[in-house]
């Protein structure tokens, strides 16, 4: 019995003195590692020694071209050329920087197309190589296209991109998610702050594009949901004003007044100028002194410059150090985009679009996207659901949905198309979520 | 004439035996920090400090209060007695929120721009290391033995385990959303994390690196998403934990033993950081969004009174008269 005992002391000592002798050794590698710390002047060279091979990787692609975009209209808005995917860049090294330490490993592939290239074919040859994580930052019948090849099926595509209401409703795709609030989510959160203000009487002054007048349909539903009136509505005619005003501000301080001149009695100017033609030359030039809002002037947007709740200082810091430039909103979807595949990974150890799809659809997913509250996606049109900012040209003004709009499940549901509304018709499998 | 007002002065001094401690906040709006004395809730200073300051800590000495001032990438030194900014560290970018550890040697600083945990030697400021970790580093807690320190990265919602011998990140910790405050119990032997978009406190335990609960919050009439954990303080006894849920407006207190929620206190808007007095009976509360600062009387759980301090209060310490 002693003799027993005084084995099993021995062999728990033994075990004992392995593992102190194993503590030992990883303390001393620990040392090592720390002086050869100091020799590198940049602590960040340092990075990749920190963690053991990967076993999750995931490889994004960032698919887009160089689509023909209109100059912005002020002068003050400079003309970007990376917006997107400068975010998505920023994301990925979060990704990596959270997956370092957790033994998974972030890349992303630019397919950064020129302007006569086509995107479907490049989407074919990269799904061809086995990737099945897209970032699309692509025009809507590109993303359609992309989104309709057969070998896209299983694929998980997030539009950064596109704000198009039909995207969401008859033209919904089943493997496509989207991160930018889409026209009607921007036009309720914007009628619930002019509702909040009882700002009811609306004139609406629509532009000639078709992007123009699905905004104003927008406005017009926002408009019957909360109980506001659109007392006149007017289209703008004009030929396009330059973008710049030295040469042509007598013309516009004549023609704006014109424009909004004659109508009943109205509270708020609603511009629909998604072209961005016009809708900055009506900021006082009102024929009353009227506020404007919509597309222009007080405006309901994803992301600001202005804003800085919810530690959004430190992205808009992080971003402009990185990018040289202020965070545009589309920089902030394809950051998002990038960062809810990071999530997802993160959360599941595993990168098959199968496993993330199901996981992002699942009620335990939520991304945190500096608006104060996790975000998901509505099953029924997989579209994010977010607070919206509603903003002025310098300033935050507030954040949709407004106090007193209530819903049942989610507050953010009263911004856009809630179930009961939806006309998108997803097939089964794709709607397993219960949320 | 000023010998007479001390002798009117000094008497009732030591009429009063509880003498007032120093309430020190810093209005990360206003660049300053606000001094308060606990007696009479008045502004005693206002003192001028570095741009964007948030994290603040008292030396074990009681001698001097550091603060971040993350725009400046510094730490300001504010000499408790003089009531003035008496030297500056260096702290690497964006310092956020800090702890110093028990001996007063060293300050363990959070740099949220960058992804590191900077290790100060405290009276020199020279930089022992600089340990990656993950997205936004925030929370910040030395054990009670000093041996391991606690932080959290707010987008990698991690907290992190680092041994203060060899500056190794012992663990990562996969918590809920958006971790921001790691606290030490006092026996050392849990880490309470909170995260705010996630709406939850994990425990951690500190030996095995394991969550061995997780705390959620209902709060009748308020929607869940203003459910934002925050700041993390036990009483003295260790018998209780306040954590401040940011956006609710309140304080939820939480039995230790049973891990029960059992009150929520209201204060003023958008509570952050917490202190208790020397004493341990008043817990004092920074709130973002009233611009003040909340007092509540721990033994009856009750808000006494707030009071204004600057804007967009963030942190707060007590200094004991």
């Amino acid at each position: 019995m002693m003799i027993r005992t005084f084995h099993l002391l021995r062999l728990r000592r033994r075990a004992a003195g392995l593992a102190a002798r194993l503590a030992a050794l990883a303390t001393l590698s620990a040392m090592v590692w720390l002086v050869a710390g100091p020799a590198n002047a940049d602590p960040k060279s340092t990075a990749a020694r920190a963690g053991a091979p990967p076993t999750v990787n995931a490889t994004i692609v960032y698919l887009t071209k160089d689509y023909r975009e209109p100059p912005p209209l002020s002068l003050v808005d400079k003309v970007v050329t990376d917006k997107g995917i400068q975010g998505a860049r920023i994301a990925l090294e979060e990704n990596n920087r959270t997956g370092r330490l957790i033994g998974q490993h972030y890349e992303l592939l630019e397919a950064l197309l020129g302007a006569d290239a086509n995107p479907v074919d490049k989407a074919k040859e990269l799904i061809a190589g086995g990737h099945r994580l897209i970032v699309a930052d692509l025009e809507a019948a590109d993303l359609l296209a992309v989104a309709d090849l057969p070998e896209a099926r299983d694929a998980l595509i997030f539009d950064v991109r596109t704000s198009d209401d039909v995207l969401r409703q008859e033209q919904c795709r089943n493997n496509v998610f989207h991160v930018p609030p889409n026209w009607a989510m921007r036009a309720d959160a914007l009628a619930q702050y002019l509702m909040w203000k009882r700002w009811r009487r609306w004139v609406l002054i629509v532009g000639q594009s078709p992007a123009d007048e699905a905004y104003a349909a927008a406005m017009r539903r926002a408009a019957k949901r909360f109980g506001a009136k659109i007392v006149a509505e007017r289209p703008y005619t004009f030929e396009a004003g330059s973008r710049r005003t030295d040469t042509g501000h007598q013309q516009i301080q004549s023609q704006m007044p014109m424009l909004t001149q004659g109508v009943p009695d109205h509270d708020v100017i609603v511009v629909a100028d998604e072209a961005d033609v016009f809708g900055d030359y009506l900021l006082f030039r009102t024929y009353e002194p009227r506020p404007v809002a919509g597309t222009h002037g007080l405006v309901a947007v994803a992301w600001h410059r202005a804003f800085e709740e919810y530690a959004g200082t430190q992205m808009q810091n992080r971003f402009e150090k990185k990018a040289g430039r202020i965070m545009l909103e589309r920089d902030y979807t394809a950051w998002l985009a990038v960062r809810i595949i990071g999530e997802a990974v993160t959360r599941t150890g595993k990168s098959d679009a199968e496993t993330l799809r199901a996981y992002i659809l699942s009620d335990k997913f939520e991304v945190a996207g500096f608006k104060g509250q996790g975000m998901n996606f509505r099953p029924w049109d997989l579209q994010l659901r977010q607070p919206v900012l509603i903003a002025g040209p310098r300033a935050l003004v507030s954040i949709s949905p407004q106090e007193g709009f209530l819903h049942p499940k989610f507050l953010t549901d009263t911004l856009g198309f809630d179930e009961p509304e939806s006309k998108c018709r997803l097939s089964a499998s794709a709607t397993d979520g219960s949320k | 004439m000023r010998r007479l007002l001390a002798m009117l002065v000094l008497p009732c001094l030591a009429c009063a035996p509880a003498a007032a401690d120093t309430i020190f906040v810093t209005n990360e709006k206003d660049n300053t920090v606000t001094v308060l004395d606990s007696e009479t809730l008045k502004v005693v200073k206002t003192i001028p400090v570095g741009k964007r300051p948030r994290g603040i800590a008292i030396t074990p000495d009681k001698k001097e209060v550091l603060v971040c001032v993350g725009d400046d990438d510094q730490l300001d030194v504010i000499d408790t007695e003089t009531l003035e900014v008496v030297r500056r560290m260096d702290t690497g970018p964006d310092p956020e929120l800090l702890d110093i550890d028990h001996k007063g040697e060293r300050v363990y600083v959070a740099n949220e721009d960058d992804g590191y945990v900077t290790v100060l030697e405290r009276v020199s400021g020279k930089v022992l290391a600089e340990i990656e970790v993950g997205v936004e580093p925030e929370g910040m807690s030395v054990s009670p033995d000093d041996k391991i320190v606690a932080a959290t990265s707010e987008a990698t919602s991690m907290a992190h385990i680092i041994d203060t011998t060899t500056f190794e990140v012992m663990a990562n910790i996969l918590v809920d959303t958006r971790p921001r405050v790691a606290m030490f119990t006092q026996d050392g032997k849990h880490v309470w994390v909170s995260a705010e978009i996630g709406g939850t406190v994990a425990i951690i335990d500190a030996a095995t690196y394991k969550i061995i609960k997780k705390l959620s919050f209902e709060i009748p009439g308020v929607r869940p998403e203003l459910i934002q954990p925050m700041g993390i303080i036990f009483s003295q006894d260790g018998k209780r934990a306040f954590v401040a849920i940011g956006r609710a407006n309140r304080i939820a207190v939480i039995d230790t033993a049973t891990y029960e929620t059992t009150n929520y206190i209201l204060t003023g808007q958008r509570p952050w950081h917490m202190a208790l007095s020397a004493d341990g009976t008043k817990l004092y509360s920074a709130n973002g969004l009233t611009n003040d600062l909340t007092v509540i009387d721990v033994a009856t759980l009750k808000a006494e009174k707030s009071v204004p301090v600057g804007r967009l209060p963030w942190g707060v310490v007590v200094k004991p008269k």
